[in-house]
């Protein structure tokens, strides 16, 4: 006789995929992600015998208390904004540039050239030949890895990763080699740029903030309404479909990386003429890889970049600040923007997927 | 003893099974038998929950609730591995085989069997597909087979582990008639050795020729359990669809002009550097419905793609009223007029953009042609507004991602655009493949009412019954070459099963 089998151990739940989650339930999700972020936070700083009350308060306070703190704060929020909308450019073809940071250097290297050598130049003429160089340097390095994957299908996740290790210590090797400032006494850096080249600071932050500020509007319109943006969406979603509608699609993903890189590459102009005066090897510092994380937490939306940008920044701006004020350690504050980021980011598992509970028994 | 023990009661009994997928209801308190001995058909439309349902037999899922009894005990088969215990064997439609070993290593595949060697293996592998009169190679390797035996392979692997209870999907989807005849011979003799089948089809031909019971579902549900002997194709239609429906299929007579497309010794090559399209010639005239035959994989995709410029051409010329259009993009090619529809096997995959709505994709041969850089959307929503109008189709709305639409509304979608754009060739891969019969009867009007506007059209078919009825000639493609165009009025449904294996025109009239 054949004997039934029974098995008693059954899962006790099963991970399902919900297709699509309405706005509203988005968004309680999302808002109870940032609670459950700040009471596992909260968990941490009391272990550190800290209020976390007071702890969040100054948090907030660190970053938008004040004109000045408010003022560092969209400093940090520029270049943030402009390379998440460079990454999504890329991430709606689904061209994986994990290489902003790399072409954000070599814009500003592009343009600091200019910066050192013709600082003589009239500075509205010097500014604008600074920020074109810079997007045309940042487009052309987005364009090699763009060029052999549309010629060789060669993975561009690996080649933008490399490039920025190339663009990291070519601006060490300028550093210490022929760019190095004599009147330094030896010690290896770039001199400081000319008054003429550094950007104006229309209420207090560098001009920049105009730029991402008319960046987010100009991204979105290219993506949502023109054609262009339209033929970035059907390659993003099938290179075949796209043949098929007539479209070239290697121009389309040359052409779109261009921009991207571009786009990192004017943020890295920016960085070095408006924030730092100079060019330093931490003028991208790590910028282009946390744009990734606010490009997808924003969905790719260039008006949700600027929002979860302004996030990051109170998390870095206010981590600092806490640092200061009650004597944090730098890593517990690391800590406490990675404990509040990872519940965020986990969070997103909720509107992906829902977990059913396996009733008991049969 | 056994034997005698297990008479009399069914193989299989499900009771009151449910299963839903999030918010769809896939089987919907179904209660099905199987008797003992018995080859019993699922008949339903595609979506109607055939394959849910065996999966839930063989493992893959489990039911929501209702219970599941094999040989009058109650179950509970929670892996591939339990239904084998019980000796419920599963034949997916899409084989599970590994490609780089061979027949034997792939029966053997898993099993926990003592050790036995290569030759011993191949021995017992022969002796029991012999039983059945099934022909296997057990050395050769997987990649160099034919799709039919690919099949022969999978029935030998369960029937070698122990499988008493047969569940086939869709088995003949890939077959030639012929190759179909010799599957339905196999179990037959299965089933006279009191082996139990399950035979998951939509193909009503099918049912009447080899099942003795029909069980009919419709969304989920089973409506129905007859007899096939006191059946007909009417009845079982009507309870698939759940109405009358009238099968035949016109074929509207029409003024046929001077080729529009004239295709001259055409040689293509795949990627890999393999010859797919051998000194191909045939024309294309207006007005027509030019069906092509062939197995899967002769061709055809080959055939579509390079006259729509998105093959390269290695021989050979694709005349355009005269002009060849060889080497133009895909780009020219629609400015000329050539309007193609493609669908391959995955419906988004080529002709649609899955996650945009109708309006953007009625956009996607032509937001070239509208001035400046900017994407006129408002005529796209416009059109799209009455393509719903025209063809009925089922939507929430313009805006509605394409990919939550069925397939059949999917397709009116696909074929809607190219219609709209009035082409002079349309070529139609596959367009009815997965719908339900009241969308592929539609679809059928739809490419009738081209056709009688003077539109030349290549109809890529699988289902031999449907090219008869449809096409004015029929081209059949056997390993890249053009075996025979025949008039459609002219041939039977075995001559063109013949040609598709490769025999010879001449050999067929010798045969004759």
């Amino acid at each position: 006789m054949l004997k039934s089998r029974r098995i008693k151990g059954e899962p006790l739940f099963k991970i399902q995929r919900i297709e699509e989650e309405s706005p509203t339930k988005s968004f309680i999700v999302r808002v109870l992600a940032v609670l459950a972020a700040l009471t596992a936070g909260g968990f941490f700083l009391s272990l550190l015998g800290h209020n976390p009350l007071v702890i969040y308060q100054a948090m907030f306070k660190g970053s938008f208390g004040s004109v000045m703190s408010t003022q560092g704060t969209v400093k940090i929020v520029v270049p943030l904004v402009i390379n998440a909308l460079a990454v999504s450019l890329a991430f709606k073809m689904r061209f994986w540039n994990i290489g902003t940071e790399g072409q954000m250097i070599v814009g500003a290297i592009a343009a600091s050239y200019f910066a050192l050598f013709k600082g003589n130049w009239p500075h509205f003429l010097l500014i604008s030949t600074m920020a074109l160089v810079s997007i045309i340097a940042g487009g052309l390095y987005g364009l090699i890895p763009a060029y052999f994957k549309a010629r060789f299908s060669t993975n561009e996740t690996l080649l933008t990763l490399m490039a920025n290790y190339i663009a990291l210590y070519a601006v060490q090797y300028l550093k210490e080699g022929p760019w190095k400032d004599p009147g330094a006494k030896g010690f290896p850096q770039i001199a400081r740029f000319a008054q003429n080249a550094r950007l104006s600071m229309p209420l207090g932050v560098h001009f920049g903030w105009i730029i991402a500020l008319l960046a987010v509007p100009l991204v979105y319109i290219y993506l949502r309404y023109s054609k262009q943006g339209y033929e970035i969406a059907v390659v993003g979603e099938s290179e075949k479909t796209a043949t098929y509608a007539g479209m070239s699609v290697p121009k389309v993903i040359m052409r779109t990386m261009f921009l991207s890189g571009g786009l990192a590459g004017l943020a890295g102009m920016l960085q070095a003429s408006g924030a730092d005066r100079t060019l330093t090897d931490t003028v991208a510092g790590g910028v282009g890889f946390t744009a990734i994380i606010v490009a997808w937490l924003a969905n790719l939306n260039p008006a949700a970049v600027l929002l979860v940008s302004f996030l990051f920044a109170l998390l870095e701006k206010g981590g600092g600040y806490i640092q200061s004020m009650f004597k944090i350690s730098a890593s517990a504050a690391d800590v406490l923007q990675g404990i509040i980021l990872f519940f965020v980011l986990a969070f997103e598992f909720f509107l992906r997927y829902r977990i059913i509970i396996n009733k008991k028994g049969d | 003893m056994e034997k005698e023990q297990l008479n009399g009661l069914n193989a299989i009994e499900l009771k009151g099974i449910n299963k839903s997928f999030g918010s769809v209801v896939a089987n919907k308190n179904i209660d099905l038998t199987v008797r003992k001995g018995e080859i019993l058909a699922l008949l339903g439309e595609n979506g109607s929950g055939k394959t849910t349902l065996m999966n839930m037999l063989s493992g893959i899922y489990r039911p929501d609730s209702g219970s599941v009894f094999v040989y009058g005990q109650e179950v509970h088969i929670y892996t591939p591995q339990d239904a084998l215990n019980l000796g419920i064997g599963m034949i997916h439609q899409h084989y599970k085989l590994v490609d780089n070993l061979s027949a034997a290593e792939n029966i053997v595949l898993g099993t926990k069997t003592k050790k036995q060697s290569m030759s011993q293996l191949a021995k017992n592998i022969e002796q029991l597909s012999l039983h059945f009169g099934l022909n296997i190679d057990p050395n050769k390797k997987i990649y160099d087979m034919s799709v039919s035996e690919k099949q022969t392979v999978e029935i030998v692997k369960v029937l070698y582990r122990g499988a008493k209870i047969l569940v086939l999907d869709e088995p003949t989807a890939v077959l030639t008639p012929q190759e179909s005849k010799k599957l339905f011979a196999i179990i037959t003799k299965m089933k006279e050795e009191g082996n139990s089948i399950i035979i998951i089809t939509h193909k009503l031909n099918e049912v009447m020729e080899v099942s003795d019971r029909v069980s009919v579902l419709r969304k989920g549900e089973c409506v129905a359990t007859v007899e096939t002997k006191k059946s007909s194709a009417e009845q079982l239609t009507e309870l698939m669809v759940g109405r009358a429906v009238d099968l035949s299929i016109e074929r509207p007579e029409t003024f046929k002009s001077d080729p529009v497309l004239e295709i001259v010794r055409l040689g293509v090559r795949n990627d890999e550097g393999v010859e797919m399209l051998k000194d191909v010639n045939f024309d294309l005239r207006s007005g027509e419905i030019l069906g092509v035959a062939g197995v899967a994989g002769s061709g055809q995709k080959e055939l579509c793609e390079a006259l729509a410029g998105l093959q390269k051409v290695e021989k050979g010329a694709i005349l355009y009223y005269k002009e060849n259009i060889v080497g133009r993009t895909p780009d020219e090619i629609i400015r000329l007029g050539i309007s193609m529809s493609f669908v391959p096997e995955d419906r988004l995959g080529m002709g649609l953009v899955a996650s945009m709505g109708m309006t953007d994709n009625m956009l996607l041969k032509t937001y070239k042609q509208s001035r400046g850089g900017f994407v006129k959307r408002s005529p796209a929503r416009l059109k799209a507004k009455a393509l719903i109008e025209r063809l009925d189709i089922i939507t929430p709305g313009t805006e509605t991602p394409v990919s939550k639409l069925s397939g059949g509304n999917v397709q009116k979608v696909l074929l809607g655009r190219e219609i709209e754009s009035q082409p002079n060739v349309l070529i139609t891969a596959y367009p009815v493949r997965g719908l339900d019969i009241n969308s592929a009867y539609t679809i059928y009007d739809l490419l009738n009412e081209q056709k009688m506007k003077g539109v030349a059209i290549l109809f890529i078919g699988e289902d031999l019954d449907v090219l008869l009825e449809l096409c004015d000639r029929i081209m059949v493609l056997y390993d890249g070459q053009v075996q025979d165009i025949l008039q459609a009025d002219q041939v039977t449904k075995e001559q063109i099963g013949l040609l598709m294996t490769g025999q010879k025109p001449r050999e067929l009239k010798e045969v004759r």
